[in-house]
């Protein structure tokens, strides 16, 4: 199949990302961080970190235990709130032409709900990242997504506020995943991130305490991508019209070609980028060359192309 | 910064250290005391993150040119690897990373204080306050011999120097603050610099303040990305206008920070909860060198 124009180009919701590697939310950094390092420009995309309405301190040290192939983080979402965001990393995450996801956080539905009106019609903001794995204050402190419908008032209220897409990023150990992001989907959201960081934690023995500030972390990092993997084909394959960015593990071009044949649009890589700046490049780099091998055109020709046992496959990755 | 593929070109044991030089001039033209650079651990491995080490040695001159020393404790997951590392093969290594001592205008006497691992940093520091004129003493301490860091070439560095152990095996018994005062008097020193654990820099910290003696800490804290990204390193820092405090990341604000502005009593504290307020009255920042 030589000859086809190829195109790393995916769009999700009228989001155009120039190429289906997106930085993950917290991992992104705001265009200062990796000067000399990393082109940003380079990216498909940008999730931030999670904004909430107010500056918050997250939680005290030590926010990281690394664990088998991943680590366990505490932050306590440090950051200096919406305001200030928008006044000081905005304008120069702006200039990188990259488009922009922005993650916004709350301990209840007002503080969402102020976290969005700021950012409503903010130029450079292409869209909205739901975060819901912090405590709801209005439900005894458990995470938004314990609840389908909790998760559907405050999914809801930030797509009627938004002027851009709206993706709501779920975690994957829900009992009911696939009704969970229906419930998302019929609330308003437009697409899905899948999957947040699992709950974990790490103990030190010798000292007989947690090893984190926080005690329960989240686990990121390779340890995770068979979960995230599961998730979003489970989601996919209730949702095929739903827009679903992957995310859990990322490390290498394959990596993101099994979420790409799982049934998602695009993936974000997140631990990999404190190991290694360009690894959104190279990976992208890695989809160019397996589609070129493939002879596909587009990311876009992955989508659920899995070849499942048993089923013949009339929808074979080459039939572009 | 820069991200290279650097050579190794020693790697070799002292006491209970192992030292590491790189070929990596586009570093150590820009390295300062107090920074340090990033090493990635190989992919096939269970342990993921980056290294970090505070820069032993940068070489501009002579015939070790270009050429970048760390140390570190070769125990653990990533430091036993490392460890093992022949000379002539290739690390990823990332640096300069992190804010560098400051150094004081007037001449001055400078006494830098450090436990174990923590004189990595102050040894390239004394050479570039004495390239500058300062006077510089040592007080240099350790659990016990083996992790006493070069005290032949700290003794080359400065004018005097007090060896502190705690088990005594070499110099006097005890802590580093037992013979912190008496050094700082014999010296006339004016600037304290100091690296190590948290519990010592906060007794040095004290003295500073008690004395009003300018001074800077190097913290070792444990980074996930090393290059601000990720949020783990962060040390709690009063603000210029005492209105409270903010956790500044270790890697990109610090490692070297005025402990005049760090709440200790929150760094220092074993207390998992968060602290969701600041609490009532901050001291007022005594001296605000270097900012």
């Amino acid at each position: 199949m030589a000859g086809v124009k190829q195109s790393l180009s995916v769009d999700l919701e009228g989001i155009r990302f120039a190429s289906p590697v997106v930085a993950a939310s917290g991992c992104a950094g705001t265009g200062r961080e990796l000067a000399g390092l990393a082109d940003l420009r380079r990216r498909g995309g940008l999730v931030t970190r999670t904004l909430t309405f107010k500056p918050s301190r997250g939680w005290p040290g030590p926010r990281v235990a690394e664990t088998a192939s991943g680590i366990v983080t505490g932050i306590g979402l440090q950051n200096a709130g919406v305001r200030t965001f928008v006044a000081e990393d905005l304008p120069r995450l702006a200039r990188t032409g990259i488009p922009l996801v922005a993650s916004v956080g709350g301990a209840s539905l007002q503080g969402y709900i102020r976290a969005a009106s700021i950012l409503r019609g903010e130029r450079g903001i292409a869209g909205l990242e739901v975060y819901l794995s912090g405590p709801d204050e209005e439900n005894e402190g458990l995470p938004f997504y314990s609840r389908i419908d909790r998760m559907a008032e405050v999914v809801g209220a930030v797509s009627r506020l938004s002027t851009v897409p709206v993706f709501a990023k779920l975690p994957a150990l829900l009992p009911d995943l696939v009704p969970a992001a229906r419930g998302c989907i019929r609330a308003g959201a437009h697409g899905l991130t899948l999957i947040d960081a699992v709950p974990g934690m790490v103990v030190d023995v010798r000292r007989l305490r947690p090893r984190l500030g926080a005690v329960v972390g989240g686990l990121s990092g390779p340890a995770i991508r068979p979960i995230a993997l599961a998730a979003v084909y489970r989601v996919a394959q209730a949702l095929p019209q739903v827009p679903v960015m992957g995310v859990g593990g990322i490390s290498t071009a394959e990596d993101a070609v099994e979420f790409l044949l799982a049934g998602a649009w695009a993936v974000q890589v997140g631990t990999a980028l404190m190991v290694n700046p360009s690894a959104p490049t190279e990976i992208a780099q890695g989809i160019a060359q397996y589609l070129h091998a493939k002879g596909l055109a587009s990311p876009e020709d992955l989508r659920q192309q899995m070849r499942l046992t048993g089923e013949r496959h009339a929808r074979g990755a080459s039939a572009s | 910064m820069r991200r290279l593929r650097a050579e190794i070109l020693n790697s070799r044991k002292f006491g209970a250290f192992q030292s590491i030089t790189l070929v990596a001039p586009e570093i150590a033209d820009r390295a300062r005391p107090g920074q340090f650079v990033s090493v990635a651990m190989p992919e096939d491995r269970r342990f993921i993150l980056r290294r970090h080490f505070s820069i032993h040695q940068a070489s501009r001159r002579g015939g070790w040119a270009g050429t970048l020393e760390f140390v570190f404790d070769p125990h653990g997951p990533g430091a036993e690897w490392l460890a093992e590392v022949k000379p002539h093969h290739f690390l990823d290594v990332i640096g300069p990373l992190g804010r560098a001592f400051a150094y004081p205008r007037a001449p001055s006497n400078c006494l830098l204080v450090s436990e174990g691992y923590g004189a990595s940093s102050l040894f390239f520091l004394a050479q570039e306050l004495r390239a500058r004129g300062k006077r510089v003493d040592m007080v240099l301490g350790a659990s016990e011999e083996s992790h006493l860091f070069k005290p032949i070439e700290a003794k080359r560095l400065s004018q005097t120097i007090i060896i502190v152990t705690a088990d005594g095996s070499v110099g006097a018994r005890g802590s580093v603050m037992d013979v912190v005062p008496r050094a700082a008097q014999g010296a006339g020193t004016e600037v304290i610099y100091a690296a190590g654990p948290r519990p010592m820099l906060r007794t040095v910290a004290e003295f500073c303040m008690e004395q009003r003696i300018p001074a800077q800490v190097a913290v070792e804290e444990e980074m996930a990305c090393g290059t601000g990204l990720c949020f783990t390193c962060v040390v709690p820092v009063i603000r210029k206008d005492g209105s409270g405090y903010d956790n500044l990341r270790a890697c990109t604000e610090g490692p070297v920070f005025n402990p005049a502005r760090v709440f200790w009593d929150r760094w220092t504290s074993e207390e998992t909860r968060a602290i969701p307020t600041p609490p009532e009255g901050f001291p007022s920042v005594v001296s605000s060198w270097p900012g």
